[in-house]
């Protein structure tokens, strides 16, 4: 398959993206419904309008791909390298069930597949297909939402593996599931990893994800991981993105829920090059809930892009939406939160907030919420501000003896602090709001002295 | 140690207060009374430094330094605390650590060595005491969530921790139910020494039943109209401001 079999004006990045992939295909992991799935992205990926932001930010975009068609595509799991020369520092007082991805890989000194004494099954994706493959498939090969874009449809041509994490009925995961992405090359690495969880009825997960970076070539990483809450399952996910400013990262995020089930998120952001977080969730049966909280601290020319969409398709269902931002010097930041509640979604309640702080008159924010409405007993609110640092708050500070600088200070770590006490693992937290911090003061960046940012590592 | 002379003020091009004069020394307890809407707690305001308003004529000094050419800040570190009639909620921002950046910048202006982490923690419990702040304080964001009683509280509890040279409670009585009031007053009779002063800014004599003053000032359209011993307070609830309102526009008339 030729990029010439398809009409559509072509930017020169999906022309190499093309290229790319009928050059790779023989080599990336194959199964026969695998195969099926990627010729659907390609054809996707090929037919849609390549429109991953909003106007605003297209052109940047498309600017910062225009300048590097040389990515790389990883073809074969890297070396093993023990976690400890990564890891220099000792890990902190949580209790976490780490698995490790490097450059798109999952990386294991020996087993791909762990399956405890309960049932529950973590590995890699392809090794999970293998074993499992009545399991997998038909969560594997569901129909792409019609949220697919070409990003996503690039993770279906182009993934390499992802994690698979399965929680079978009334399993409670005690230990957080972390998945730590590392990128450690000396080349321009495109990555598409796919994530597969399956939460069963009144099971629970707590999923902690983080990005990394080791070696500062280019990256470009493109995740996508598809959550199925079953009836009554409770799953907590938890983001951590600090990435150097050569890197853009887009993560999806897709959870479908049933009955009674309840999904929270906590994505924070603290450094980006580019990074856009995608968030779909679908509330497919009654009385499932969403609670959605977001940070992003950028500065410097970074950007940052957060598209929610919520999707309330059945009576008595609730979703929380907190975004936060401060954005300094000439960063940017979007924020788009769809809410759709559909005829059927009676007694919705939904709750939309984005608050931003813009720092300087270079920073820029756009937010835009979006509620469509087609039930009409329902309670929905939504507020967005942007503004500056609360002068009232700013005289009281300064009346106690702390300077403008202090008290400002204050005022943004207690802006920002807001969705860290949200989190409802209390190392976690007291780790992030330290992250908060540094960061705040300007300690925290992407340097070669501190190789790791995961949250749960000692400088 | 406060020197007020002529002092003229204006927000927006409105002139609020119109030539007031005050002499506070230490050792000192000076009430400030008056109807709504004279210009009680912009006087405060102007002390403190803030922003809006717009000093047109006169001059403050505090131990002898022109406290009009200071910043916010430099003032509550020369030793000025306001004790807010609405003191403003500052979720996210825990108790503890916005004392502790303040007692650091205090003591740093003043040539004092920084507290140990220890002696910090000590002087919190202590404080806390002066106004039976029995309850954790310390987990706890600024004023959020506080009862009116809890937000006055809290206000003189930060008063203990900077002990300042110069205390102005502006309305610390108002919203301020009977053993909420006997606390803060009394959390305030136990700061005073010989070597500070209080003005104590208030609508109602009640307060004055448990913070005595020395001297009672009557503010009326932005001047100190009358100035007298406690009593005059107990005179000023027995008659009420109608008496001062018509004094005042018989002295204009002559």
């Amino acid at each position: 398959m030729n990029s010439k079999n398809y009409s559509n004006v072509m930017t020169p990045f999906t022309d190499f993206i093309q290229t790319l992939f009928a050059e790779n295909k023989p080599q990336l992991p194959y199964t026969k419904e695998v195969e099926k799935i990627r010729e659907e992205g390609l054809r996707t990926f090929s037919e849609k309008d390549f429109v991953v932001f909003k106007k605003e930010n297209k052109e940047i975009f498309e600017k910062s791909i225009a300048n590097s068609t040389n990515w790389q595509l990883q073809l074969t799991t890297p070396a093993y390298r023990p976690v400890e020369e990564y890891f220099k520092c000792k890990v902190e007082n949580i209790d976490s069930q780490m698995f490790f991805f490097q450059n798109g890989w999952f990386v294991n000194d020996g087993e791909k597949l762990f399956v405890n004494e309960k049932g529950v099954i973590i590995g890699s994706l392809f090794a999970a297909l293998e074993q499992y493959p009545q399991l997998v498939l038909p969560y594997l090969t569901e129909h792409p939402s019609e949220k697919e874009d070409t990003l996503s449809a690039l993770n279906r041509m182009l993934f390499s593996d992802g994690l698979f994490v399965y929680v079978p009925d009334n399993v409670v995961v005690e230990r957080p599931v972390q998945l730590i992405s590392l990128i450690d090359s000396n080349q321009d690495l495109l990555l598409n990893n796919r994530n597969l969880i399956i939460v069963g009825k009144n099971a629970q997960l707590t999923f902690i994800q983080c990005d990394d970076s080791i070696h500062f070539n280019k990256s470009f990483i493109n995740n996508v991981t598809k959550t199925y809450l079953d009836e009554s399952a409770k799953f907590f996910y938890y983001k951590m993105e600090n990435k150097d400013a050569e890197s853009l990262l887009f993560n999806e995020l897709e959870v479908m829920q049933k009955a009674h089930s309840e999904f929270y998120s906590n994505a924070m952001t603290f450094n980006a090059g580019y990074i856009r977080n995608r968030l779909n969730v679908y509330l497919k049966e009654p009385f499932s809930r969403a609670n959605l909280y977001g940070l992003y601290l950028v500065d410097k020319k970074q950007h940052v892009d957060s598209q929610i969409f919520v999707d309330h398709q059945m009576p008595d269902c609730e979703s929380n939406q907190l975004y936060k931002g401060i954005v300094d010097e000439s960063a940017t930041a979007h924020f788009l939160g769809h809410v759709l509640v559909r005829p059927d979604a009676q007694r919705t309640m939904a709750n939309q907030t984005n608050r931003n702080i813009a720092l300087t008159d270079e920073a820029h924010i756009t937010s835009k919420p979006f509620l469509e409405i087609y039930a009409d007993d329902v309670k929905c609110n939504h507020g967005t501000t942007v503004g500056q640092l609360d002068e009232e708050a700013m005289y009281y500070i300064r009346t106690r003896g702390i300077c403008e600088h202090s008290a400002r200070k204050l005022l943004m770590f207690a802006f920002a602090n807001e969705i860290a006490d949200f989190i409802l693992i209390d190392s976690l937290k007291a780790r992030y709001k330290e992250m908060i911090r540094k960061r705040l003061n300007g300690e925290l960046t992407i340097c070669d002295h501190c190789v790791l940012h995961c949250p749960y590592v000692h400088e | 140690m406060l020197k007020i002379e002529n002092l003229h003020v204006a927000i927006e091009g409105r002139e609020i207060l119109k030539g007031v004069n005050l002499q506070i020394n230490k050792g000192e307890v000076h009430a400030i009374m008056g109807p709504n809407g004279t210009g009680k707690s912009t006087l405060a305001s102007v002390i403190a430094g803030k922003e809006k308003y717009e000093v047109t004529e006169g001059s403050i000094t505090f131990n002898g330094k022109n406290l009009l050419e200071m910043s916010i800040e430099d003032r509550a570190r020369e030793g000025i605390f306001i004790g807010f009639q609405y003191p403003v909620e500052i979720p996210g921002v825990s108790i503890t650590n916005f004392m502790k950046t303040a007692v650091e910048e205090v003591r740093r202006y003043r040539n004092l060595p920084p507290l140990s982490e220890l002696e910090f923690r000590k002087m919190m419990k202590e404080k806390e005491k002066v106004v039976e702040l029995t309850e954790k304080l310390s987990g706890r964001s600024v004023n959020e969530g506080f009862s009116g009683g809890e937000k006055k509280r809290n206000e003189i509890f930060q008063m203990a921790m900077l002990e300042p040279e110069l205390a102005i409670l502006d309305e610390t009585d108002s919203g301020l139910d009977i053993d909420a009031l006997r606390i803060v007053a009394n959390g305030v009779n136990k700061l005073k020494s010989p070597d500070n002063a209080t003005i104590v800014i208030t609508h109602y004599q009640r307060l004055l039943d448990y913070i005595v003053p020395d001297v009672v000032h009557i503010l009326f359209d932005g001047k100190i109209v009358k100035t007298g011993p406690k009593e005059l307070a107990l005179e000023l609830e027995k008659r009420g401001y109608e008496w001062i309102k018509n004094e005042y526009e018989q002295q204009k008339l002559q």
